[in-house]
């Protein structure tokens, strides 16, 4: 060995190959997707919020304000304590949901698995028009509520918890799913009471998704525009005020702080609940036994009660809105008939915005998933570059923070102005993907980040030492092995593109009408019957969707079976 | 070693990762159609040097050459290797024909010459059969031969193998150890292999490099790895020994009330040093008492362990220090080797190593 000063030898400067040079140049392409699509128009908006009318500089007058107008204002509270009860209702129901699924021996529990998912496929939209026949003025419920009005915060809540109710469940099913047989074989023969086990054991291994599912559904719910513009009545909440301020009023400057207070809670959330998760990590690293459920008659038949009463709210909402469509005019000639489904007729865009969505759906589908999985595997499986890699990871998750409120209202901003070199897109079916494909960019790139997490990590120095570009491998190797995920993501674009309002209800054009779009505004304007229809007809679609992608799925399985094996 | 240059040549090389240094200018020759194995625990920089000459991982500094090339800075890609990983890195979704045309297909060469190519391979894998199937169809050693066909189907004139053993069986390890190592003389291919298990090491290498910390500890011949440790890390790590804190004086080291005759280095004479010997090189068979190099023992416990025993010998003029010896079970039953049992045994002084003690 050398006594050489290591202070004396220079540093090594890699040579970078034609591999490095395309998927760095890559990586940075898509990350400045990322910043126009995402960073720019936030900045758009920040600044927009600081400004006045003319577009001078005003400080925080803007916000001086807002918080002097009590009207503005309590809408926070308003929002607040809405997001709050939701939270509470929809986690504890999930929570016992779950258990049942999971947990115990219940019968028929692929059935409540699919029934619970129903909302997936609908617009937030949905749940507030059923609860407008259920409970409205004219509804066929209403005494149920004894003489309390269905438009306001309750209905608000309970259209609430209708729509997020799958997104809390998947979480909390995910956290009760890998909890340790041991440990309860070890509590049983310490001769532990059940309730004891239950509080000691289940609770604390379920604590991180239980907390993990309550920060989603609070920022759904804080965040959403849809229930509350529907149901909502005279009662104020954030996101209608954002809508009310631009639409309503035309005062963007306004709008723009009401986003920027709807933003601030919606970041809390997120970095809180990415603390948390950091720890689940640590938490369940250990290698667990999965615990078979044992028959309990009394459990499983209380437990059976109890989901089919969630279930059969469920489908009670879907029904009545599907009954609602089909009626011929509600609650006089209950008739049915398919004059709602002629949406040409109507305000809304008609039959034109149904296809508009579709063509939004699969072009976000498309574009979306080639975009997501290809910058995430860039980001995996590049070599060197750490700042570049990180910088992009950061960029990948910052949509998931983003109500999709706040994001569309921030493209108006940042699009249209005359200045902006992508200006071109501003009222174009181009501007909708790229929001839609924005909005929904984490949760796609964390699935591509997991699936390729699980590919081994070898692979890409094996076919650099034999002389494979990286993209021959990558099209004969990476994707075929990933089909599943990619498939999932799409499928995840897909949905969402068709039932998402938030973000698009600031961006679409008169050639761009979409259906989740036209059920707001036919419901609007009073056409609450054409819009059930028209939130129906996306229901439909997403659930053909589904069931495609359910055959594809199971199409590349057994099309693989023989190399995936075991 | 050798007249004609050698194939690749290490200098200097350190690699950091932030405060932690995983390689500290290391240096090392191997020479053309040579087995190198790098041996030593985990995280003492082993894999990290092998990384670096495959170009995966880029050392901070230093300079590497292959064949008279510098291939300090260059992209794996762009440098000559094959590379077996411990995890056989296999693609799922390609046949195991498919997985060795791989790297061919990147050189464009023709179909038929890829194919009798691939054949030539799997027959030296004795694989010949399993062509058509996927990976996940074949057992842990039949995968690595797979990996291990792919990695030299392009004739790279380096192969590097990456715990390539870890993963298996002990009789399969075992059986592969020795069919890589046929396969490596046949090719005549210059081969690095990183592993942590002394006697994959012993038995397949050419020459050993023994590492610790991020620095080479020793380089050399199986034999001389075991019988002349440079260090007692090396002593230690390869094959068992005994550690005995002593004083050294010409041609002589004290140990404790006993005295016996060992070859001293210089430097050590008049200084606290440790004296080192092998559990198989203690004699007890014709040793009487009193004699040269002989100590008193009484035997506090004895552990069967198959081929020989280890016998836990307690000394009294070693004071605390335990001294353990392996007796073959034929020695045992003739000796009539039992706990308790008193018994004179000898150090044979040329089989006797001495190390710096602490403070020397």
């Amino acid at each position: 060995m050398s006594a050489k000063d290591s202070a004396a030898t220079p540093p090594l400067k890699p040579v970078l190959g034609r591999d490095d040079w395309i998927m760095r140049l890559s990586m940075v392409a898509i990350g400045l997707f990322l910043v126009v699509a995402v960073m720019l128009p936030l900045y758009a908006m920040l600044s927009k919020s600081l400004e006045d009318k003319d577009g001078n500089f005003l400080g925080l007058a803007n916000y001086a304000e807002y918080f002097a107008t009590p009207a503005l204002f309590n809408s926070i509270f308003n929002s607040l304590s809405i997001a709050l009860i939701s939270t509470v209702v929809v986690i504890t129901v999930a929570f016992i949901y779950a258990y049942a699924l999971t947990r115990t021996c219940m019968p028929f529990k692929w059935v409540f698995r699919i029934v619970a998912l129903v909302p997936l496929l609908t617009p937030s939209l949905l749940g507030g028009i059923s609860l407008v026949y259920w409970f409205g003025n004219q509804g066929v419920a209403k005494a149920l509520l004894g003489g309390e009005s269905i438009y306001g915060p309750i209905g608000i809540v309970i259209g609430s918890c209708y729509w997020v109710f799958p997104h809390a469940l998947i979480i909390v099913i995910t956290a009760l799913s890998i909890s340790d047989a041991r440990l309860y074989e070890a509590a049983t023969a310490l001769r532990t009471t059940r309730l004891r086990t239950f509080l000691t054991v289940t609770l604390p291994g379920a604590r991180y998704g239980l907390i993990s599912a309550s920060f989603v559904v609070f920022t759904l719910v804080f965040t959403d525009f849809g229930v509350p513009k529907v149901i909502g009545g005279n009662y104020n909440m954030l996101a209608t005020d954002v809508y009310k301020q631009v639409i309503g009023q035309q005062n963007f400057q306004m709008g723009a702080v009401v986003s920027v207070v709807l933003l601030a809670p919606a970041l809390l959330a997120f970095f809180v609940d990415r603390w948390v998760q950091r720890r689940q990590v640590a938490l369940l690293s250990a290698r667990a036994v999965p615990l078979q459920p044992k028959p309990d008659r009394r459990v499983d038949i209380a437990m059976l009660i109890f989901c089919t009463i969630v279930a059969l709210l469920i489908l009670g909402m879907l029904g009545m809105a599907q009954y609602a469509a089909l009626v011929k005019f509600w609650p006089y000639n209950l008739e049915l008939s398919l004059n709602n489904y002629r949406f040409d007729l109507m305000d809304g865009g008609g039959w034109d915005s149904y296809f508009n969505s579709i063509r939004m759906a699969l072009y976000t589908a498309l574009f979306g998933t080639v975009i997501v999985f290809f910058g995430a595997y860039l980001v995996e499986k590049g070599r060197g570059f750490r700042t570049g890699r990180m910088a992009f990871q950061f960029l990948a998750i910052v949509p998931l923070a983003v109500p999709g409120l706040v994001l569309g209202l921030a493209y108006i901003f940042f699009f249209n102005n005359p200045d902006n070199p992508f200006n071109f897109l501003y009222q174009t079916m181009g501007i909708l993907v790229v929001c839609t494909v924005a909005h929904f960019y984490t949760v796609s790139h964390l699935t591509a980040t997991t699936a390729l997490q699980q590919m081994d990590a070898e692979f890409e120095s094996v076919s650099a030492s034999l002389k494979a570009p990286f993209y021959r491998t990558f099209a004969k190797v990476t994707v075929p092995v990933c089909l599943p995920a990619i498939l999932d993501i799409s499928i995840y674009l897909f949905m969402n593109a068709m039932t998402t309002v938030s973000a698009v209800v600031f961006i679409y054009s008169t050639d761009t009408t979409l259906a989740s779009v036209a059920v707001m505004n036919m419901d609007d304007a009073g056409a609450i019957a054409p819009a059930a229809a028209m939130a129906m007809m996306i229901a439909y679609t997403c659930a053909i969707a589904r069931i495609i992608h359910a055959l594809l799925s199971k199409g590349v399985v057994a099309r693989t079976q023989a190399w995936r094996g075991r | 070693m050798s007249e004609s240059a050698p194939y690749l040549c290490v200098t200097d090389v350190t690699k950091k990762f932030g405060d932690f240094t995983a390689l500290s200018e290391v240096s090392l020759l191997v020479n053309e159609g040579e087995f190198v194995c790098f041996l030593g625990p985990s995280g003492c920089g082993k894999t990290t040097l092998l990384r670096a000459i495959a170009g995966l991982d880029f050392q901070t500094s230093g300079r590497i050459e292959q064949a008279g090339k510098d291939i300090s800075n260059l992209p794996p890609a762009l440098r000559d290797f094959g590379i077996v990983f411990q995890s056989y890195a296999l693609f799922p979704n390609l046949s195991v024909k498919a997985n060795v045309a791989y790297g061919l297909e990147n050189r464009r060469m023709p179909r038929a010459d890829i194919n009798r190519r691939v054949d030539e391979l799997l027959g030296l894998v004795s694989l010949a059969d399993q062509g058509s199937k996927y990976p996940s169809q074949l057992s842990g050693g039949q995968q690595q031969r797979v990996a291990l066909a792919r990695a030299l189907a392009p004739s790279p004139g380096l192969l590097l193998l990456d715990e390539p053993l870890s993963a298996l069986d002990a009789k399969v390890r075992v059986r592969l150890r020795g069919e890589i190592r046929e396969l490596q003389q046949r090719l005549g291919v210059t081969t690095i292999m990183v592993t942590h298990d002394q006697e994959e090491a012993l038995s397949m290498a050419d020459r050993i490099v023994v590492m610790d910390h991020g620095c080479i500890e020793q380089v050399g011949t199986p034999e001389e790895i075991y019988s002349t440790p440079a260090t007692p890390f090396v002593a230690d790590f390869i094959g068992a020994m005994n550690f005995l804190p002593g004083m050294a004086s010409a041609g002589h080291v004290q140990i404790g009330k006993a005295g016996f005759i060992a070859e001293t280095p210089t430097g050590l004479v008049g200084k606290p040093v440790i004296a080192a010997i092998r559990p198989e090189d203690i004699q007890l068979q014709g040793v009487e008492s009193g004699g040269g190099n002989v100590v008193d023992a009484v035997i506090r416990s004895m552990e069967f362990l198959g081929t020989f025993y280890r016998v836990d010998l307690k000394c009294a003029a070693f004071g605390d220090v335990d001294l353990f010896a392996d007796m073959s079970p034929n020695m045992v039953r003739r000796q009539n080797l039992v706990t308790g049992k008193e018994l004179p045994v000898r150090f044979p002084p040329e089989l006797m190593r001495i190390f710096p003690g602490r403070g020397a």
